[in-house]
């Protein structure tokens, strides 16, 4: 205690416990600083959308918000602008994605986790999110010169055998919705492989324990503990490829055929959002309306892509309360 | 842990209540409650068993036999292999990347490490429960307890799962919300619906490894309870750090250190007169 006083004073006879000046002046600077930096970036956000709105209007003066997005004729050299195939595309060619990637997706990340030996784990991730980088423009050249020229007689088949099914039958066209979904499921594997396979790691040993000590096979072990705790963070998983898939430009215009027009089956040709925006925008910048169009196409893929992450938002947070919930078990409380 | 004068007052974990010696010595002796509904369980005998996790061997030519409808205990310092030899009875011991066994695990006469078993069937035909409840968090109290049926079983009779809840203590607790969540239990009575969950599939030994140990001592004392109650119809092996622990519930108790058998007797025996100075150094606290 003696030397307690001591130890308390610097050299000028001031407590070592007393602020120097400028001992809180460099928290005050990052506070300010990053504070300004994300208000920053909301900004941006802001002004963007704000854009957008306000260089849509002549097309929204023109035909009307509604008319816009429902109306199926795509002319723009007779100044009719109506979105709907394009939106219909988007969609089409996201939802093949979705259901030929994520199960896919699903099972590769069951298998990395849960199956596969801790040897060729490690390779086989990397080798799963190396899908990832192929640069998109390389998937779209991949599809036009080989996809579509291979599968064409087996969709040619498929159409022929299942043309009862809805959406099914007719003549086969070369670039159409299927091949674009196909070429997007690729795409969105990576992404919802390694979001599931983050989820299905957080699974407790003693739930898998659990299961297999009751006589529970592998399968069974991943349909009682591994799939019920991760379901909230594949869905998430699955709305962010959603997401991945209808904003992709590039690869879906080079195989989706370009036709402005909603086709009859999912081997028809057709359009997307971001398809239009990239093969017109060179042609629109010379005409008022048919660029707020394109900007305004823009817009409703932005509104879109919102609206899908939070969506994802909402499942991957709903799963990972459900998680803290189940990590807090009433340990200690009499029972 | 410093010497106690009173040499079986052995406080291993925190909350155990000291106990003296006679006590101790009767506690060893109990009587089997109820429960007039005996029924034939197994005799699980280890021959040479070895187990190891990757190079680190920990369990040495163990050679040990569980008699049928009894209890036993196995204490023993902190890895000596107590938890290793329990989840090698049921071959969950494999299930832990780089982790292998060899010897033979017999229940009867039939060896579950038989390159011709069945390891679903075996462990079908054996039940566990563990340290840490885990009822799973996504089902009910129901689903829960009916989950093992579930695998054998397109349809599960509810009444089925109700005798595996009375069982295990816990209808009466629970029956009026069979259908929220297992999570939503205390910590007791979780571990309580664990049991039900192994019992309700109707095993021959019920393997516990350290059932109570993440429990408070009332929930401590049902499980203990519970031992004794279901010792009419199964062979139970238990781990367990907390000698009073062993002393209550056990008919028989195994001594182990650094993955070897030191010795197995009569519970009241090994407490009172052990034959190997190590047991009676870790039963009176010296170490451990």
């Amino acid at each position: 205690m003696a030397s307690a006083p001591e130890t308390l004073q610097v050299p000028r006879g001031r407590s070592s416990l007393e602020r120097t000046r400028g001992s809180g002046l460099l928290d005050r600077i990052l506070k300010w600083g990053l504070t300004a930096l994300s208000i920053g970036v909301i900004l941006l956000i802001a002004y963007f959308f704000e854009v957008l709105i306000a260089d849509s209007r002549p097309v929204f003066a023109q035909t009307g918000f509604f008319s816009f997005v429902f109306n199926s004729e795509w002319v723009p050299s007779q100044a009719l602008y109506g979105a709907l195939p394009l939106l219909v595309g988007t969609l089409i060619t996201s939802a093949i994605a979705l259901v030929i990637g994520v199960p896919i997706a699903v099972a590769t990340a069951l298998y990395i986790t849960e199956l596969a030996s801790p040897r060729v784990r490690a390779p086989l991730t990397i080798l799963v999110e190396l899908l990832a980088a192929v640069p998109s423009v390389v998937y779209g050249l991949w599809g036009f010169f080989f996809l579509i020229p291979k599968l064409k007689p087996a969709e040619q088949w498929f159409s022929d055998t299942f043309a009862f099914l809805p959406f099914v039958g007719g003549t086969v066209s070369g670039p159409n919705y299927f091949i674009a979904g196909l070429i997007l499921a690729i795409m969105i594997i990576p992404i919802v492989s390694a979001i599931s396979r983050e989820v299905m790691t957080t699974v407790p040993r003693e739930n898998k324990e659990a299961a297999l000590a009751l006589g529970a096979t592998r399968w069974e072990m991943i349909r009682m503990a591994v799939l019920p705790y991760s379901k909230g963070g594949i869905t998430g998983g699955a709305m962010l490829g959603l997401g991945r898939a209808i904003g992709e430009t590039i690869a879906v215009t080079i195989v989706i055929g370009n036709a402005p027009e909603i086709g009859k089956t999912i081997f028809s040709q057709g359009y997307s959002l971001a398809a239009v925006i990239a093969n017109e925008f060179g042609e629109a910048a010379s005409d008022k309306v048919h660029r707020a169009a394109l900007i305004a196409a823009g817009l409703v893929l932005f509104l879109l892509t919102l609206a899908i992450n939070a969506l994802a938002r909402y499942f991957v947070n709903r799963a990972s309360r459900g998680q803290r919930a189940a990590s807090k078990p009433a340990a200690g409380m009499a029972g | 842990m410093t010497p106690d004068p009173t040499p079986l007052t052995v406080t291993d974990e925190p909350h155990t209540e000291p106990v003296v010696s006679p006590s101790l010595a009767s506690a060893a002796t109990h009587t089997a409650t109820t429960e007039p509904v005996q029924r034939e369980a197994r005799t699980i005998t280890l021959e040479k068993l070895n187990a190891w996790y990757g190079d680190q061997h920990s369990i040495k030519d163990l050679s040990l036999t569980f008699a049928p409808n009894q209890a036993t205990a196995l204490i023993g310092p902190s890895g000596s292999g107590k938890s290793t030899v329990v989840r090698c009875i049921n071959r969950m011991h494999e299930e832990i990347p780089g982790a292998r066994a060899s010897g033979a695990v017999k229940l009867d006469d039939f060896d579950v490490y038989d390159p011709k078993v069945d390891v679903v069937a075996v462990r079908r035909a054996i039940g566990m429960v563990f340290q840490k409840p885990n009822p799973f968090p996504t089902m009910s109290i129901f689903d829960n307890v009916a989950s093992g049926l579930r695998l054998t079983a397109r349809k599960v009779d509810p009444g089925h799962v109700e005798s595996a809840l009375r069982d295990a203590g816990l209808w009466e607790e629970v029956k009026d919300r069979l259908r929220k969540p297992g999570i939503g239990l205390s910590g007791g009575q979780q571990q309580r619906l664990c049991i039900a969950r192994a019992l309700a599939v109707e095993p021959d030994v019920l393997l516990m490894d350290e059932p109570a140990s993440a429990l408070d001592p009332i929930s401590t004392l049902k499980i203990e309870e519970l031992v004794q109650e279901l010792k009419s119809r199964v062979t139970i092996v238990i781990v367990t750090h907390n000698m009073q622990q062993a002393a209550r519930v056990a008919d028989q108790t195994a001594f182990m250190l650094d993955g070897q058998l030191v010795e197995i007797g009569p519970t009241s025996r090994i407490f009172t007169n052990p034959t190997d100075s190590r047991t009676e150094e870790y039963v009176t606290g010296k170490f451990g």
